[in-house]
């Protein structure tokens, strides 16, 4: 597809999503909770660029909820600003202490021990309930922003926005990260990493800096999931939940970061209308959407366009040499 | 005589009964190609591995300049001015040919700023000379992965180059090219150093490629430099036609 028509196509979606509010009032927490998992599927996708896949983001998903909770129950007033910084710290921290350990690793190992470490966050936040408030969770203050205070009704709002914002800017700086020289040598990791090397660059460190950057992205998504539910609870480090991210970025496709939000839509979307179709069974149908979507389209949503466009072309291709046949 | 670029002294290695070195001395010396022969399996590669940080010898020293390698993680000694090419190129095959080169480039200047394009590093007109010397301009945009042997040593070669080593360390440069072209790709490989000023060193096989592109010639035999001098010499050698030539 031509620069000109992905950018048009690209403004359209997004005066989309920011008007969504004054005509699809009722969908608002639903795009927002997309748009949080968006951000944390985003860097799954960041490192799926190195051929790496971690089960355990949800680790940093939950930090970023917690962190939002402890700061509202230590200071009444918390402002989304200050959650936003202090978030984004404590995920970068706790992703630099964890990825200097994983970063040694490759594939299998480096998935397992994001899920052992992911694990281990939840067997604590469950069992230190004087701390944690145990499987309940922590209630989540609605904080201000720049000192104005909200209702639940207009809170839902700025978080929607707020949410959008973060996903927006997050997703311009992925697509910025792997054009620039370390993001391309992400992709060259997977390749071929001892080469890497050779010319003289970690393949760990820098493998280390995009999971530094992917933890800071799941931290954010986290907050802003836990600030619209109200609550953070120990299952946003479930092993289902990092399992989850890495279904939605494979559903999306790892080519394109657009990929990654029309994936979590699609998630969300299934799982949304399944439920209320069939109650217990939805993960039923989500599993026959995947395999629907890996049988027809093996690079994921983002591939769809190009498939949809090579099919057509490739009729008319065809025709033509009908054509030229008959002649 | 002048200092040596490189010097090993005393290598010792061996893996299991195999003697691959036994109290090797060499020096390679400032913008000489050097040409390493000998029969196969005689240790001719480990020394390049031990000298890219690779394997360790379980006696020896090899100073670069003033500086001790032996210990060194292959990172810092790519750093500190020796790069490599390999029998089989090494290269990223999802990039194109300069993108290959301006990851070395970007590597060598720590080029990381986040917001700035591979594409848009200051050092892409540098690259495209370079690709240039070894006639590569031309595929400067096609994927690695889509060229023929020839060509991907070439780049292999660019990509070592890219990160001004003062001494490039080569496994059989032009083994698995079509024997039709290996001249030529040699004629460029060395008129490529000269332009760039680095010396080098080379494992091979084929004793026309040593005796027209050599400027010095070693024998490795058996674990230890049976002899070395210019290729005349070396080539004219009685021993050297039994053992290494075949005679």
């Amino acid at each position: 597809m031509p620069r000109s028509i992905i950018l048009v196509l690209l403004g359209i979606a997004l005066l989309a999503l920011f008007t969504l509010p004054f005509f699809m009032g009722t969908s608002v927490t639903f795009a927002t909770i997309v748009f949080s998992k968006s951000l944390a599927v985003l860097g799954i996708f960041l490192l799926l660029q190195a051929g790496q896949v971690s089960f355990g983001h949800g680790m940093f998903f939950a930090a970023g909820a917690y962190s939002a909770a402890y700061i509202g129950a230590a200071w009444s007033g918390p402002d989304l600003i200050v959650l936003t910084v202090i978030a984004i710290l404590i995920s970068a921290l706790s992703g630099l202490v964890i990825g200097l350990f994983v970063s040694r690793y490759r594939l299998i190992f480096f998935a397992m021990l994001n899920l052992a470490f992911s694990m281990v966050l939840f067997a604590l936040l469950e069992k230190l309930f004087h701390y944690t408030g145990g499987t309940d969770g922590m209630r989540v203050r609605r904080p201000t922003l720049l000192g104005a205070e909200f209702n639940r009704a207009s809170f839902d709002l700025v978080i929607y926005y707020y949410a959008l914002i973060l996903l927006v800017v997050a997703a311009v700086l992925v697509w910025l990260y792997l054009r620039s020289p370390l993001g391309q040598a992400l992709k060259a990791v997977k390749v071929k990493e001892t080469q890497l090397e050779y010319i003289g660059l970690s393949a760990n460190r820098t493998i280390l800096a995009a999971y530094v950057f992917s933890a800071i992205l799941a931290g954010l998504g986290g907050l802003a999931y836990g600030l619209v539910q109200g609550l953070a609870t120990p299952d946003l480090t479930f092993w289902t939940r990092s399992g989850e991210f890495v279904f939605i970025a494979v559903l999306g496709g790892i080519g394109n970061v657009i990929g990654v939000f029309a994936g979590t839509l699609l998630y969300e979307a299934v799982r949304f209308y399944a439920a209320a179709f069939l109650d217990d069974s939805w993960q039923l149908i989500l599993g026959i959407v995947l395999i629907v979507v890996i049988l027809v389209v093996p690079s994921g949503l983002i591939g769809l366009p190009q498939r949809i466009m090579g099919a057509l072309r490739g009729r008319t291709s065809l025709h033509s040499q009908k054509d030229r046949n008959h002649d | 005589m002048t200092e040596p670029l490189l010097s090993a002294r005393g290598i010792d290695i061996r893996f299991g009964g195999v003697i691959a070195a036994d109290g090797i001395d060499l020096d390679i010396f400032d913008r000489e190609n050097l040409a390493i022969i000998g029969p196969n399996g005689a240790g001719k590669t480990t020394f390049l591995n031990i000298c890219t940080g690779y394997l360790k010898p379980q006696a020896g020293s090899v100073r670069f300049g003033q500086t001790e390698l032996l210990g060194r993680a292959p990172r810092a000694i790519t750093r500190m001015g020796i790069a490599r090419a390999f029998q089989i190129p090494q290269l990223f095959t999802e990039h194109t040919v300069l993108e290959n080169m301006l990851l070395s480039v970007a590597v060598r200047e720590r080029k990381w700023n986040p917001f700035r394009a591979l594409a848009h590093i200051p050092e892409k007109a540098e690259m495209m000379d370079l690709l240039d010397l070894v006639g590569c301009a031309d595929i400067a945009h096609k994927l690695t992965s889509e060229l023929p042997e020839g060509q991907r040593k070439l780049v292999d070669i660019a990509i070592a180059l890219a990160l001004k080593p003062k001494l490039l360390l080569m496994d059989e440069p032009t083994s698995g090219v079509a024997s039709g072209d290996k001249f030529a790709i040699m004629e460029i490989l060395i008129a490529a150093l000269r332009q760039a000023q680095v010396a080098s060193v080379f494992v091979e096989h084929d004793m026309e490629m040593v005796s027209r592109y050599a400027s010095r010639v070693a024998v490795w035999s058996q674990g230890k430099i049976q002899m070395s001098g210019t290729p005349d010499v070396v080539m004219n050698d009685p021993d050297v036609i039994r053992t290494v030539i075949g005679g």
